[in-house]
């Protein structure tokens, strides 16, 4: 898998969103559950906008000083025994970590959840060298033996319920309990714990990287990440290199801003960090580490107006209010990243040409906006994301085009406004019955095949006022 | 105090009962209504659907329009909404970035304008029956209005107001999302609608007509029995 994870046209991808009432439900109950646990950190802290405030100040410093702090941090990484990799691209990415895993001639790899690993595809690469991968975080592991993608970049498996759960364990682990979660993770605990044991490569993603001391920083709350980077002797993590804080402080506030947008929680359950290897004197540590740093394609946002987008913490507020993604799923949007930020960061990542509906799957109603944690402008960059695609990549509707000069030319001419909404009520009347129009012809047809639209008035505003005003002048 | 109606072209054409509500509610309570005939549309529909050039045609026309004008008022957020965003989209232009923040400056919704600049809460208005409000997105998350509705239909005698369900979420209009998208956007009016018949409530009230229309146009294609008005009408009623 890639960043693309469907060759489905768009509206299929929406029609089977749509058509999935399992999927529907359970997203609609974790976005309930996902909405009032934000509100109520945010309430408890008294001062959230604040908080945002220096979310954002943090983000758009090191953004900003983005070459000087990856340096910081590889010399720091380096300086710990670690190898420091950047990979200009995925390809790049996974060519490097196949080459370890070759070379350490390893059979069984674990992995921590992260989302810049399937955005590079890198179960694939390593199935190529023949190396078995094993997702350890529980929603992950539960697509892993389902065949099934994420549709959740926080909450993986957030599209399936505990019966569905059940029947996969079932099928394909030989699982004889109930659909009680308790049992259920029980049972994964078990199987995992083999896994861990078992493994010889660990890889990680990494929530954010600490500049100041090389560390790289996982927030889980199944304790993951502590048991990869724990067991195995070989650690390799892989981060998006805009996952980077200065120093720890910062690594606080904003740990602090996600787990509470995230999830509802003051605290998440680990924060597990892994600076380098083990050195002399040191009781703890892999022997061997690697960090590959991945641009693909982040470095070209850098400097352009959408270089906040490089902000996102990847908390995923931004989704679980989003009303489009709670119709539809994380499927439908054919990016391992959904929801808004999703509409915003794949066009930017992978081009316009496979994504160009993303930034209309949004009513612009400005929830992501608002909950985001580090205040990304997301529904201002949809906005601009259409801006583009009209004007630089020509690929807006002809017919729309052409309304959009008619528009034009009626809105800055007050009287072929006046005119046209004179109009407006004759011109539809033979759609029109009782007041209303229930099929409608040109644009009102799409309105249609869902609701109602009233015939115009029988007057406009501006004659009634019109007459109003003789009327008093007499 | 002097009050340039800002129509919307809406309320202009399809639902011009919203503008003589307007329009009586502000000179009962004192001002002196104007209409500058030369406004047409905010612009929203071109700006919105990617179209930046032709709605700053519109916005323009809009800037002209009401250059004299002390305040301006309109009947929905959205549309208000876009009025301030004008200083974002004309910076750093030398001829209209001054006329942007201008117009942005002294626009407000008629909720807003009547709380937060008249200072009015009550106006003495009487309307019998149970409301539900919907709060539209633009007017809450663009205009950060939050309390003046509520805190207006409260003071209406004979208000019974209840609240609506998951109220915060986006009725599924967004202009020509609702066209374009319309499949999604019919789950998100379907998921209104029903959100609305868990109140019970008879009248829908909400601060922007094309919210309205969406989710009354659908509640009357379900054959649902719920009236929608303009909070103007609430509260430019009395028996
Ligand atoms: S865009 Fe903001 S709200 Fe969405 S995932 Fe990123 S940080 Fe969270």
């Amino acid at each position: 898998m890639s960043i693309k994870i469907s060759n489905a046209p768009y509206n299929e991808r929406v029609q089977e969103g749509v058509k999935n009432d399992f999927m529907r439900k359970a997203v609609a109950s974790a976005q309930g559950r996902f909405r009032s646990g934000r509100q109520k950190q945010a309430d408890e802290l008294g001062n959230w906008e604040d908080w945002r405030t220096l979310g954002e100040e943090i983000r758009t410093h090191t953004l900003r000083n983005i070459d000087y702090y990856l340096e910081i941090l590889s010399e720091n990484v380096s300086k710990r025994g670690g190898n420091v990799f950047f990979a200009k691209t995925a390809e790049e990415a996974n060519e490097y970590i196949q080459h370890i895993i070759k070379k350490k001639n390893a059979k069984k790899v674990v992995k921590s959840k992260s989302m810049v690993t399937e955005e590079i595809g890198l179960n694939d690469a390593l199935a190529e060298v023949g190396a078995e991968v094993v997702e350890s975080d529980l929603g992950e592991w539960i697509l892993q033996l389902d065949e099934d993608l994420p549709s959740h970049i926080v909450t993986p498996a957030l599209h399936k319920n505990k019966e569905q759960v059940r029947e996969t364990f079932a099928v394909k682990k030989g699982y004889e309990q109930s659909d009680k979660p308790e049992e259920l993770a029980s049972f994964a605990r078990q199987q995992l714990r083999q896994e861990f044991l078992a493994a010889d490569v660990g890889i990680t993603g990494c929530n954010f990287a600490v500049a100041e001391s090389g560390a790289v920083t996982f927030v889980t709350n199944e304790g993951n990440a502590r048991m990869v980077t724990t067991i195995p002797d070989t650690q390799i993590s892989v981060m998006g290199m805009e996952r980077i804080v200065p120093t720890w402080e910062e690594l606080d506030i904003l740990v602090s801003l996600l787990t509470r947008a995230a999830v509802g929680q003051k605290l998440t359950s680990y924060i597990t960090s892994i600076t380098g290897t083990r050195l002399e004197g040191e009781s703890d540590g892999p022997e061997e580490y690697h960090l590959v740093i991945v641009d693909n394609g982040r470095s070209k946002i850098l400097g352009t107006e959408f270089q906040s987008a490089l902000h996102c913490i990847r908390c995923a507020a931004c989704i679980n209010v989003c009303p489009v993604y709670r119709h539809v799923g994380g499927h439908a949007y054919g990016s391992i990243y959904p929801g808004p930020i999703g509409a915003v960061i794949t066009p930017l990542l992978d081009g316009y040409e496979d994504h160009k509906e993303l930034p209309y799957a949004s009513s612009l109603c400005g929830a992501c906006t608002e909950v985001c944690p580090v205040k990304i402008p997301l529904h201002e960059q949809l906005i601009r994301h259409r801006q583009i695609i009209v004007e630089r990549e020509n690929k807006g509707n002809k017919m729309e085009k052409l309304a959009m000069k008619g528009f034009a030319k009626w809105a800055s001419s007050p009287a072929a406004y006046k005119l046209s909404a004179a109009a407006a009520r004759p011109a539809l009347q033979p759609w029109s019955k009782n007041e209303m129009i229930k099929s409608g012809p040109g644009p009102l047809k799409g309105w249609t095949i869902n609701r109602d639209f009233p015939a115009p008035a029988k007057q406009t505003f501006r004659s009634w006022y019109k007459n109003r005003q003789k009327g008093r002048e007499v | 105090m002097k009050v340039s109606l800002f129509i919307t072209c809406m309320c202009d054409i399809i639902t011009s009962n919203v503008g003589k509500d307007t329009v009586e509610l502000l000179e009962r309570l004192g001002c002196e209504v104007d209409f500058p005939d030369a406004q047409t549309c905010c612009g929203q529909p071109a700006f919105t659907s990617g179209y930046l050039e032709e709605s700053k045609k519109a916005m323009k026309q809009m800037m002209r329009a009401f250059k004299d004008s002390e305040f301006v008022v309109g009947p929905s957020g959205s549309c208000v909404g876009m009025l301030r965003e004008y200083p974002k989209i004309f910076a750093g232009d030398p001829e209209w970035e001054k006329e942007a923040n201008n117009l942005a400056a002294k626009s407000y919704e008629i909720t807003q304008f009547l709380v937060d600049v008249l200072g009015v809460t009550d106006i003495g208005s009487t309307f019998k029956g149970k409301v539900t409000y919907h709060p539209s997105c633009h007017m809450t998350r663009i205009l950060g209005i939050r309390d003046a509705p509520y805190t207006l239909l409260k003071h209406v005698q004979g208000v019974d107001l209840i609240e609506l369900p998951i109220k915060e979420d986006c009725c599924g209009f967004g202009g020509t999302f609702a066209v374009k998208n319309s499949v999604i956007s019919g789950e998100m009016v379907k998921e209104k609608s029903l959100h609305v018949s868990e109140t019970g409530a008879e009248y829908l009230v909400g601060g922007d007509m094309a919210c309205l229309l969406n989710i009354g146009g659908r509640m009357t294609r379900e054959g649902k029995n719920v009236k929608i008005a303009h909070i103007t009408e609430i509260l430019n009623h009395h028996q």
